[in-house]
């Protein structure tokens, strides 16, 4: 059997392949021919074998029936064999495969050859891809190693000690010895794998961390050996660009970090050099530059006097203005850390970070994009939101949900005056509105129901847009429902804040028809659309084409579509004398506590702060006598009234098939209907979420007996609801102990002022006799606050043909349910 | 450091070395991805960019695409040193390398890596001790370990 090929030939040999398929025959020959070599157990030409399938390797061809011959190879006296053997190990092996385990023994006799190269090749192959098996078994072998006077082979050890700490976090204590003189070494490979592994060492353990600092000293030795490097002459071996052993000042600088991080006296001690190596390092190139960024990150993260801060924050806007936009991107990533805490230093940078903007680079803009939304505030919100606005405009469309959200929130919080607030959301609808998020547009609509002033103005110009372009989905959605709601103030001209436009009611129809047969139209926009035409029929005279065009979506495809159409067809037929109180204008909204920012009291840097305080709750005021209405009982003011949803039994009269009416607008669309108020957006989104409401799994919170009076027990059970940690879903549980059923039995409950409750149909009036089956209700509490949960109860019931009925009030709420 | 890639313009990849634990299927996975991403950058773009949630560094040199993923509490920029004594460390040893150097002796800038980085960190900060390491070693080559001579012949399976 001829010599098998060298690796060169072979290399050469696939080169001049032409096409996929041709490279793929040579290599399956080759392939071939490696196996049967393999096969015949050959040793001289092992280790060429391997090479060459290490190489198809890399090309992407498979090459597991080698692994076995690495460890043969591995297990060669031969260094050449060795060498590739290892590499072998390390690119075909991974710790997956129980082969692995075989090189252990293998890798252990290395660890302790004569020869320290190979030596080396097993602290490297452990170092790379030991498992944790592996690294369990020669632990002691390395740790013999950390404490060899041989630097060759003490870095080494130390590197491959931090793997062993990362695969068993439990060997961590028998390292430690060997890392008492670590430090003393004056080879620089020893000292930069030393800084390493005490690192590793003190991220792990807080234990460590302390242990380093108080006995050990470690931060005034480090701090010594850094001076070194800066003050000590030229020293060719390490030099790089003027800079003596850039890396080992670097990891130095992010030890420092940890031990300083919350400790005063370690950050006292580092003070000095910190501020050293910040005014010193040359910055004309990358090295210096990477030694004061890491300096900048650990300035910001101990505990640093301020002046040092200052100097930190400015390198770092020095950074902004450097020509290589690596620097800038490094600097603005960390602006964007220290903002919150630095904020006034920060602010000073505004004008080159909003440059910044501008930039070419796509991750430069997005840094740049995140840290002008932190800088805004109440004083530069003007000049800011010119920027911005122009940067929304011509970004990249990855971009434009991110900027809109965070334009909408920006002007939420600090706009000058309602007419820019609309101005500006306009201008972000015209022309970012197909990138506004979804969960934008009811956000934007309470907004302008809110600012009660600018009706006609935004309805107006939100118009004049929308005959422009009826593209953007968020955008036509917001315009629809505005004409909706104030059409009349369109058609009527009146606008106080421009010129009005002459607008006929045919015209505005004209508009919404054509929304709701565009093929532009989603079929969200289109509900938006007849029931903005809906609304019309009591704000303009045009009824009659109104129900024409509500009758003629009744047979839609849309199902969603068709019934709106089918049921405001039946609010004009046999609901009509309600429908002008239906589609009534909308109230002010109230936000929705869990929507918005409420809590936060960040200022961004304002003179005085803009905060929200906390409401304080008020006291639920204990009645001396009992009076039927519950809301009375605890002084009006201080309740929100419950709103129970459809009673057990439905009426088959008039009122109950409006409720349905009501039901069906409200629960089936995927979007809030206007004809509920909107005050209790968290309850009616839960229940459209497809998310299941509850908690599958028990989440601890202990039931209680909230009432057990007469034969009826009341227990609560507790959940907290997978949409939003604010709500927690009390389920009741009335249980009749007496032999008489309870008949008519209605759960009424009452809540402080903060809260908000929802009650939701009990599963039946009647509670059986004798603990037969409780009757359950599913109560929902919103809690944003996270005040301490108290509730009144009201049970009314008939037992045994007298009417009962009783108060009580339930204080014993277990923490978890409120917290 | 998690992994570093060296490829070429067209996508060809010269050397992968791994040190986190992955299947061949993944790694192969990360490499398409990720080579695909960095190919498609401009040149006037920063050399860092954000990859699931790992940092990328990158830099190109001549026809040679060198691309390290680092954890998010690594220095960007001293990565871009690593690089780039690496580079120098290839150079010393293979006198103005190319990439065809390491298309031909792929297993040597191997080698030449595995003195310089261990378990994804620097070992040695001197370039002089890097490549007289490796001299060293490459000297043994040519000798039976544990007694005998028996010359093999320097690189003798090429």
């Amino acid at each position: 059997m001829p010599a098998p090929i060298r690796l060169r030939e072979l290399i050469r040999t696939i080169r001049t392949a032409r096409t996929q398929a041709e490279e793929r025959e040579m290599i399956q020959k080759e392939s071939a021919a490696i196996r049967s070599s393999f096969r015949e157990e050959d040793n001289t030409y092992r280790c060429r074998n391997v090479a060459k399938l290490l190489y198809m390797h890399m090309l992407g061809y498979p090459a597991h029936f080698g692994q076995l011959e690495c460890l043969k190879l591995i297990a060669s006296q031969k260094f050449t064999d060795k060498r590739i053997g290892y590499l072998g190990a390390m690119l075909l092996l991974d710790e997956r495969q129980d082969v692995h385990l075989l090189m252990t023994n293998c890798i252990k006799n290395d660890l302790n050859h004569s020869t320290q190269y190979v030596q080396g090749l097993a602290l490297c192959t452990l170092g790379c891809m030991g498992s944790s098996e592996m690294c369990r078994d020669l632990a002691g072998e390395v740790e013999k190693l950390l404490k060899t006077s041989n630097s060759y082979l003490r870095k080494k050890a130390a590197l491959c000690a931090v793997h062993v700490i990362r695969k068993v976090p439990e060997l961590m204590e028998m390292f430690l010895p060997a890392t008492k003189n670590l430090l003393s070494e004056k080879n620089h490979g020893v000292l930069h794998t030393s800084v390493v592994l005490l690192t590793e060492m003190c991220e792990r353990s807080p234990d460590m961390l302390s242990h380093f600092r108080k006995n050990e000293k470690l931060v005034p030795q480090l701090v010594r050996i850094l001076k070194n490097l800066i003050m000590s002459g030229y020293s060719p071996e390490h030099d790089v660009s003027g800079i003596s052993d850039p890396f080992l000042q670097v990891r130095i600088l992010r030890l420092l970090r940890i031990l300083g991080k919350g400790d005063d006296d370690s950050s006292e001690a580092m003070n000095d050099i910190l501020a050293q190596v910040a005014t010193n390092t040359e910055t004309s190139k990358n090295v210096g530059n990477a030694i004061l960024y890491e300096t900048v990150l650990t300035i910001m993260d101990i505990k640093s006097e301020s002046g040092l801060r200052v100097l930190a924050i400015n390198i770092l806007g020095r950074f902004l203005l450097n020509n290589d936009k690596n620097i800038r991107y490094v600097a603005l990533t960390s602006l964007l850390k220290t903002v919150q805490t630095d904020h006034n230093a920060v602010q000073r940078h505004r004008s080159t970070i909003v440059d910044c903007l501008k930039d070419l680079d796509v991750s430069i803009k997005r840094r740049a994009m995140e840290l002008s939304f932190a800088l805004v505030n109440g004083n530069n919100i003007r000049g800011m939101m010119k920027e911005l606005l122009y940067f929304l405009d011509s970004c990249d469309p990855e971009f434009k949900a991110d900027c809109a959200s965070g334009i909408f929130l920006a002007a939420e919080k600090y706009a000058p005056s309602k007419r820019w607030h609309i101005d500006t959301i306009m201008r972000v609808l015209t022309t970012a509105g197909s990138y506004v998020r979804d969960d934008c547009v009811p956000n934007l609509i309470q907004l302008i129901t809110n600012s009660v002033e600018m009706h006609a103005y935004t309805v107006q110009r939100l118009y004049k847009a929308l005959l422009d372009d009826i593209s953007q989905q968020p955008f036509v959605q917001v315009s629809s429902w505005c004409i909706g709601e104030y059409g009349d103030l369109l058609v009527s001209g009146q606008c106080e804040e421009e010129d009005p436009i002459q607008v006929t009611e045919d015209e505005v129809l004209d508009v919404l028809e054509g929304l709701l047969a565009s093929n532009l139209s989603s079929p969200v926009t289109r509900g938006y659309a007849l029931t903005a035409v809906m609304k019309l029929s009591t704000r303009l005279s045009s009824v009659n084409r109104i129900k024409k065009v509500v009758s003629i979506y009744g047979s839609s495809i849309d199902v969603e579509l068709q019934q709106r159409a089918v049921e405001y067809n039946a609010l004009f037929k046999k609901y009509d004398h309600m429908r002008c109180a239906l589609l009534e204008r909308m109230p002010i909204m109230e936000k929705a506590a869990a929507n918005g920012p409420t809590e936060t009291v960040q200022t961004n840097g304002e003179a005085e702060p803009a905060g929200l305080e906390p409401k304080h709750p008020p006291t639920i005021i204990q009645p001396a006598n009992q009076a039927n209405d519950l809301l009375d009982l605890l002084g009006g003011n201080d309740v929100v009234p419950v709103i129970s949803t459809a009673p057990a039994m439905k009426p088959a009269s008039a009122g109950g098939e409006l409720l349905d009416l009501l039901g069906g607008l409200s629960l089936s669309a995927p979007t809030p209907a206007p004809p509920i108020p909107m005050s209790q957006p968290p309850f009616l989104l839960d229940g459209l979420s497809s998310q299941p409401l509850f908690n599958d799994i028990a989440t601890g919170i202990p039931p209680m007996t909230a009432y057990n009076k007469n034969g009826l027990k009341i227990d609560f059970t507790f959940e907290r609801s997978n949409t939003n940690p604010n709500i927690a879903i009390i389920t009741i549980h009335a249980a009749n102990s007496t032999e008489a059923e309870m008949t008519n039995f209605v759960f009424q409950a009452a809540v402080p002022k903060t809260f908000q409750l929802q009650l939701l149909s009990p599963s039946s009036s009647i509670i059986p006799a004798l603990n037969q089956g409780p009757v359950t209700q599913v109560i929902k509490v919103l809690n944003p606050q996270k005040q301490q949960l108290r509730m009144r109860i009201k049970l009314t019931y008939n037992h045994k043909g007298s009417p009962v009925q009783d108060l009580a009030e339930v204080n014993n709420f277990p923490p978890q349910s409120w917290q | 450091m998690q992994f570093m890639l060296l490829f070429s313009r067209q996508g060809k990849l010269r050397l992968q070395k791994w040190y986190v634990p992955l299947s061949d299927k993944e790694k192969k996975k990360i490499t398409r991805e990720l080579v695909q991403t960095v190919l498609a950058r401009k040149p006037k773009m920063c050399s860092f960019l954000e990859w699931r949630d790992l940092k990328i560094v990158y830099k190109r040199y001549a026809s040679l695409y060198f691309c390290c993923a680092i954890e998010d509490q690594d220095n960007e920029l001293i990565t871009l040193e690593i690089i780039h004594r690496y580079v120098e460390l290839l150079d010393k040893y293979f006198g103005s390398v190319c990439e065809l150097d390491i298309i031909f002796n792929f297993e040597k800038a191997y080698f030449i890596l595995d003195e310089f980085l261990l378990g994804g960190e620097a070992q040695e900060t001197s370039k002089k001790n890097v490549l007289k390491a490796i001299e060293q070693a490459d000297l043994l080559q040519e000798v039976r370990l544990g007694g005998g001579l028996f010359f093999l012949g320097f690189n003798s399976f090429h």
